[in-house]
């Protein structure tokens, strides 16, 4: 195996053996704590611009399946491509086992261009990261230098998001979905409801469309890049339609109703994240990923807070006190992580039947 | 004050070991902090949980409905605790639930509803309720008779797997591939339920587990997920399990995990439960095969693997707790509604002591015969699994590179027996490939692919001519998986003629001179997410930076644990080791744990200031010394392993507190502790190591049969015999392998009918500061840890005591001994002879400590770090109470195995009871290992071997008439019986065609006692004998084959009866 270095702003350095694609690379270094699900998360646009730190030490052992697709959409992946720009691990599994595996994570880097490192004590890195927050960091080939690079500077959401208007399933209610960086995993469980649903670009203008409900995806970096966004949203708002948003969609949801966002530390990413229903005893554990959270205090009187994180007490979702309008800081789509949020595509189906039959 | 009772699992035995002590002491620890007042019933008093300061108010009783009713009547608790006392605290709660008992007393069940229970343990009911949320469990049915099972399969189709209800660990079970095979086991599983249940074969899935927890307001978190190594056809607690699961997918892992939460709430647990499945390794098919509705050893390993204290989380839940309003005990910031995050992978690795028992099928299966476990961590497979085989302590260097063999690799891979992993290694060797090993043993790739490299890099390391080609990489490589530095001494030095000691002290160096140490981790339970500031470490090589800083003052003390459990040591090992390390903090020194068992207290990591949860090895212990710079290190309270790295590690400079390790040395060396004794005047057995069959056969002359025979490299006296005859020392030496110069036998004269008597004292600068002197009833010749053990001794004469007294002191002063010894003595006569002694704690530390209520390991720590202890004055003369120890046995689960007792230990455990007198004791401590008073209904198999022991048995045997039981005897029994004018039934021996057969009675459970007494005389009446004993213990028909405890069972129970057993805590004593 090739060696090449990862290099940290603060200055420090590490080895590794490379087993991705062999190009230097640069962007903002995270961890996140998922034992499973590597296909998924690295597939997933929030992290676009991101190098990932799996805590979990030995990674690709059950390999990558093959790029298959069902209903237009891909049977395995959350979009089309590797998002991240590298992959930091400590154990590389270079063989592999799984009847549905194709192909070697190794290989998979290879073939969409990510350079992936091993041999990486990853524990001491993810401590680093606690306790410095998020740093940028690049991944060095001998004699290929390349600059730092901070993915919050860009509008990463319109690097990632649809280009093109596109239509998915023939169900009863029009859902219009806004695609700030999508998983598809959203789409497969909307589409497991009685509904038909239209993706549209993150700054497509769907004011005095024809649509039940209104879908605002996750998506990567600051919230506040997506203005466009959230001038559609201040309008969606100011009508009755059911509206949900996740991650992405929901600061920005937060941010079109006046709240403001900041970002975390070190960010919350992986399957194990408790939150709360506030005043009550209903817990749920959550699949993260985000840098940027909701300030709580700055929430308007017709908002309140809908989850909140058990560990450290942040924001993870807000509903209107009177509209059917609600989102979550937490993917209840997963995919990757735990599956025991998903009723809430269930709440938000529900309440746009219940707003069909009102009108 | 609300007050609750907490019941807990009895004698260790396999299938129910170590863990429940662990689960009880946290549910304890929880209820305490939460300020209710416990009462705990558990009769194992060699527990940590059975100690002062745990429980407000323990009864040493056995954990049965008669008893726990008793218990009940006179201390009213408000509410009772059943999941966290194993399948023994679980079945009893179902029974005393059943019997109306709870709500007669108005007695409140915490945590999840019997009826819950019940239905997780009904596999008819459970796999309707499956059935009505959509899981898919294995097809099956239930079934109650042989023809209806026959029938069944016919509709299943073969192969099948047929289980016995409500049985412990898969007591019972097995796989059947056609009528015969079907016919026999189905036999055999009635025998220990009504009801068999006859499964569709799974054999070659994936086996996967979960811990699921639930509070009251339908919260749920699955802890941990575990992968078995081993597909489904062997039993989880005889595979290999890795925790968190390597070879699944997310979409499988969630997918299983969502289906957990769907189980445990339709079934309605309040607290913990396990749910197993298997995985279709081809595609994403799955079956629940069951549903643990209680703590379980799945979740101690949980537990231990994530640093998430289930039993402590689940008995608050039982209290009524929500998981939100419970703190992250390991990070105490965040919430214990969350999974635990690993950053690091662990292999959990049985142990087996199959070598111990006699006949017994080494196959392994769907039924548990495992006696202990280990748990190895690491940040990659190679690195965990290496290091667990080294901890299983059966002479493995790692996962290559050793010298066990296996006669036949290809026969053993399809036939997996306890030596599978090595079949595995040396298959490699022998040129298989990672397809065919997975086609013949199913075993995923992914495990073989990660075997195969360790494999592979072996080889590299066998290229190594010289020292100074092992470089930086090649080292840092061999260390990143799992080689330990003997290991790697073992494949350089391949062909030189270097000590492997001497080699692995080299690598060390050499090693150390590269810069290449092992890092110090931290288990966290977030990976690292939240700052903890928690104390469970452990090493690997992968990784650079250590997570904890040393404070260098010289004021650890470090306390080595005992490792895995296994025949010989248990329990009772890891109490002394808690105990020492309670005393440690007390003094205001700072305790190290090293210990690896998952299923102890001491690895517990709010037990000690730190815990590395690694080996137990002089290269890990060294490693720990480093970091440390420790006051000293203690040995003796861990049993023998600690007590072998005395020496090497008092070579290398460390401190070994108490005692000298030159010392420990001459007690453990036999040449030398011979040498001393002669020198003392104090006699031993006659004794020689010898070489050669003629030098035996001399010695047989010299001192005159019996002699025992002792192959000396196998460790803690494995294949030990006694031999009375001519033509069994032939078989035996010939069994003992070869005699040779490297493989001396030691012959050891034999002294029948000789009181085994043992002292445990604690000494202080070679002064005895207390003591305790404890008889056998059983004569020499049992093993003692196998025997029935009476403290204060009754019968021995004043003459004897004082000479036991005098010989010890003296041995203490030779050996300047400074800290806990045990000696054990044969006495006859009033003459006295020294057959063993230990310079550390003996696995009746506890007992003692706790019938005297004075804690000889408390004041053996005291004189280890330097305080000056007064005498305790008490001598057993003033105790007015008696404590009686049982060994428990699993004969029930060592299919084929000769349930007789010898030289070499069988018990897996053992309990221990008071009384007023000796027989109350003595009957509660026997009705706690599972004997039971017979039923009138029923009668006595009475086959009372060699004529002394027909003498001794006489009166017993009379009593029992007069007590009105059937008395069923064998030939020469009755005839004797006859003679002295007692009726008996005469029943034929086993291999008579004559009616009535022995074994028929036994089939028919016509008798609830067996007492046979083994003669060892003609070949015939051995094969005779081991028909009935081995009918008796799977017909689950009760067996004594010593003739002076059946003798004083039978007197305790006819003359105290279950009537005239008291019902007192220990602190009424």
């Amino acid at each position: 195996m090739k060696k090449a270095k990862l290099l940290l702003e603060d200055g420090s350095e590490y080895d590794g053996y490379s087993f991705g694609s062999e190009r230097s690379t640069s962007g903002e270094l995270v961890f996140y704590t998922a034992m499973t699900g590597y296909p998924e998360s690295l597939t997933d646009p929030s992290y676009k611009g991101q190098i990932l730190v799996p805590t979990y030490p030995m990674i690709g052992n059950y390999g990558v399946p093959d790029d298959e697709f069902e209903n237009g959409v891909s049977k395995y992946f959350e979009s089309e491509k590797i998002h991240c720009s590298a992959l930091i691990i400590s154990d590389y599994s270079e063989k592999y086992s799984h009847w549905d595996s194709a192909r070697s994570l190794g290989t998979w880097l290879k073939q969409n261009g990510v350079p992936g490192l091993c041999g990486i004590d990853t524990r001491a890195l993810t401590k680093k990261l606690r306790n410095n927050g998020a740093l940028l960091a690049k991944i060095v080939f001998e004699g290929e230098d390349v600059d730092f690079y901070d993915p919050n500077d860009d509008n990463l959401v319109a690097q990632v998001s649809t280009k093109e208007v596109k239509t998915y399933g023939t169900g009863k209610y029009k859902v219009l979905l806004v695609d700030c960086g999508m998983k598809n995993n959203i789409l497969r469980c909307l589409l497991k409801h009685d509904v038909t649903v239209k993706r549209v670009p993150w700054d497509y203008d769907f004011i005095g469309e024809d649509y039940d409900g209104l879908f605002i995806s996750n998506g990567p970096g600051n919230p506040a890049m997506c203005t466009e966004t959230i001038s559609n949203l201040k309008k969606a708002i100011a009508d009755d339609r059911p509206i949900m948003g996740i991650c992405l969609g929901n600061q920005l949801l937060a941010l079109a109703s006046g709240a403001k966002t900041y970002k975390l530390k070190y960010g919350h990413r992986g399957h194990n994240q408790p939150v709360l229903v506030p005043g009550s005893h209903k817990c749920f554990i959550t699949s993260q990923n985000h840098g940027f959270a909701i300030d709580e205090k700055t929430l308007c009187a017709d908002w309140r807070p809908l989850f909140v994180n058990l560990n450290d007490g942040t924001n993870e979702g807000i509903e209107h006190v009177s509209k059917p309008f609600f989102s979550t800081q937490f993917h209840p789509e997963a995919s990757s992580g735990p599956v025991d949020t998903e009723p809430l595509f269930s709440r938000f189906v529900e309440s746009i039947k219940q707003w069909k039959n009102e009108q | 004050m609300e007050t609750i009772l907490l019941l807990g699992s009895g004698a260790l035995k396999i299938g129910q070991s170590g863990e429940f002590d662990y689960s009880g002491s946290q549910a304890l620890k929880a209820l305490k902090e939460e300020g209710r007042r416990t009462i705990l019933i558990n009769p194992n008093i060699a527990t940590v949980q059975t100690s002062e300061g745990i429980a407000d108010t323990t009864y040493f009783l056995p954990v049965t409905p008669e008893f726990v009713e008793k218990v009940i009547a006179k201390e009213h608790p408000d509410a009772i605790m059943l999941s966290f006392g194993g399948q023994t605290a679980l079945n009893c709660g179902v029974e005393l639930y059943r019997q109306g008992i709870l709500e007669k007393y108005g007695v409140k069940v915490l945590g999840t509803p019997v009826q819950a229970i019940i239905n997780t343990e009904d596999r008819e009911i459970f796999a309707e309720m499956m059935k009505s949320i959509g899981v898919k469990t294995a097809r099956s049915e239930a079934v109650n008779s042989i023809d209806e099972a026959l029938r069944v399969v016919r509709e299943i189709g073969y192969p099948v797997i047929v289980r016995a209800a409500y049985t412990l660990g898969g007591l019972g079970s097995g796989f059947c591939s056609n009528d015969d095979e079907l016919r026999e086991l189905a036999a055999s599983a009635f025998t220990y339920s009504p009801q068999i249940l006859i499964e569709e074969s799974l054999k070659g899935w994936k086996e996967i587990e979960y811990e699921v927890v639930r509070d009251r307001y339908d919260n749920c978190i699955t802890v941990c997920n575990m992968e078995n190594f081993d597909p489904l056809g062997i039993h989880t607690g005889e595979s290999i399990v890795v925790a968190p699961s390597q070879t699944l997918s997310d979409h499988e892992y969630h997918r299983l995990r969502e289906i957990a939460i769907k189980i445990i709430r339709h079934v309605g647990i309040v607290g913990e439960c396990n749910v197993q499945y298997a995985l279709d390794p081809n595609s994403d098919d799955y079956r629940v095969i069951e549903v643990n509705a209680r703590l379980s050893r799945s979740s101690a390993l949980a537990s231990k693997a994530t640093g998430y204290p289930l039993a402590f989380v689940a008995a608050k839940l039982g209290l009524g707790f929500g998981l939100d309003e419970i703190r992250n005990s390991v990070t105490r910031v965040t919430s214990a509604c969350f999974e635990p995050a690993l950053d690091y992978v662990v292999c959990k690795i049985p142990r087996w002591d199959l070598g111990k028992f006699e006949g017994v099928s080494k196959l392994l299966g769907s039924s548990m015969k495992s006696v202990g476990e280990v748990m190895a961590i690491g940040r990659s497979f190679e690195e965990a699994i290496q290091k667990g085989l080294r901890m299983v302590g059966q002479g493995l260097r790692g996962f290559v590179g050793n010298s066990v063999t296996v006669p036949d690799v290809d026969s053993e891979l399809r036939n997996p027996t306890d030596k599978r992993i090595i079949a595995i290694a040396l298959a490699f060797s022998q040129g298989y490939s990672v397809d065919q090993l997975h086609d013949i043993t199913k075993i995923d790739k992914w495990f073989l692919q990660r075997l195969e490299n360790i494999w592979l890099f072996s080889r590299n390391l066998a290229e190594v001519k010289e020292l100074g080609e092992l470089d930086h990489e090649l080292m840092l490589k061999a260390k990143r998986m799992g080689f330990s530095d003997w290991q790697i001494g073992h494949f350089v030095a391949c062909g030189k003629d270097v000590a492997p000691s001497v080699m692995g002290m080299t690598i060390r160096k050499h090693r150390k001179s590269l810069g290449i140490l092992p890092c110090v981790k931290q288990i966290d339970t977030l990976a690292g997410e939240y700052p903890a500031q928690s104390n469970y470490l452990y090493f690997t090589y992968n990784g650079d930076e250590n997570d904890i800083s040393y404070e260098k003052d010289g004021r650890s003390v470090i306390v080595l644990g005992s490792g895995s459990y296994r025949i010989g040591s248990s329990v009772e090992f890891d109490w002394c080791g808690v105990t020492a390390v309670k005393k440690v903090r007390e003094m205001g020194y700072r305790a190290i744990m090293v210990n690896y068992n998952p299923e102890t207290v001491s690895t517990d990591y709010d037990i000690c200031d730190r815990l590395y949860f690694d080996e137990l090895s002089l290269e890990k212990v060294l490693d720990v010394c480093d970091l440390e710079s420790p006051l000293g290190v203690i040995v003796s309270t861990g049993g023998q392993i600690p007590n072998n790295l005395a020496l090497p590690l008092a070579e290398q400079g460390i401190r070994i507190l108490g005692t000298s390790a030159q010392s420990i040395d001459m007690a453990e060396d036999r040449e030398k502790f011979s040498e001393m004794c002669d020198r003392l005047g104090i006699d031993q057995p006659r004794w020689k190591e010898l070489s050669n069959v003629e030098d035996v056969n001399s010695f047989a002359d010299e001192v005159g049969l019996p002699i025992m025979i002792r192959p000396s490299y196998v460790l803690s006296g494995a294949a030990m015999k006694v031999v009375s005859s001519r033509s069994e020392l032939e078989d035996s030496l010939r069994n003992a392998a070869v005699v040779s110069q490297e493989h001396p036998v030691v012959a050891t004269e034999f002294i029948q009918r000789a009181k085994e008597v043992e002292i445990d004292a604690v000494a202080q600068d070679g002064e005895v500061k207390c003591y305790a002197i404890s008889e056998h009833i059983e004569f020499a010749g049992v093993h003692s840890g196998d025997a029935t053990v009476v403290f204060p001794a009754q019968k021995l004469y004043f003459e004897t005591v004082r000479r036991i007294k005098k010989v010890s002191c003296r041995i203490a002063k030779e050996l300047n001994i400074s800290g806990p010894f045990n000696i054990q003595f044969l006495a006859k006569d009033n003459e006295l002879r020294v057959i063993e002694c230990n310079l550390r704690a003996s696995r009746s530390f506890p007992f003692v400590s706790k019938i005297t209520k004075f804690n000889f390991i408390g004041m053996a720590t005291e004189i280890m770090l330097g305080k000056q202890v007064e005498s305790y004055s008490k001598t057993f003369a003033d105790i007015d109470y008696v404590g009686v120890k049982c060994s428990q046995f699993s004969f029930a689960r060592l299919l084929h195995a000769d349930p007789i007792l010898g030289v070499d230990m069988a018990s897996t455990g053992e309990v221990a009871c008071i009384g007023d007198n000796y027989y109350e004791a003595l009957l509660k401590s026997m009705l706690s290992v599972g004997y039971r008073i017979p039923d009138k209904s029923k009668g006595i198999l009475i086959s009372s071997g060699p004529s002394y022991s027909k003498v001794e048995m006489l009166d017993a045997t009379r009593m029992l008439r007069d007590s009105g039981y059937r008395i069923y005897a064998t030939g020469g029994t009755a005839a004797f019986l006859a003679e002295n004018g007692i009726e008996s039934q005469t029943v034929h021996w086993p291999d008579s065609d004559k009616k009535p057969n022995v074994l028929d009675i036994l089939r028919e459970h016509r008798v609830d006692l067996v007492i046979n007494i083994p003669k060892n005389y003609s070949s015939r009446e051995i094969d005779n004998g081991f028909a009935i004993r081995r009918s008796a213990i799977d017909y689950n028909i009760p067996l004594i084959t010593n003739a002076r405890l059946a003798g004083a069972f039978i007197y305790a129970l006819c003359r105290i009866g279950i009537d005239g057993l008291a019902v007192k805590p220990w602190n009424e004593y």
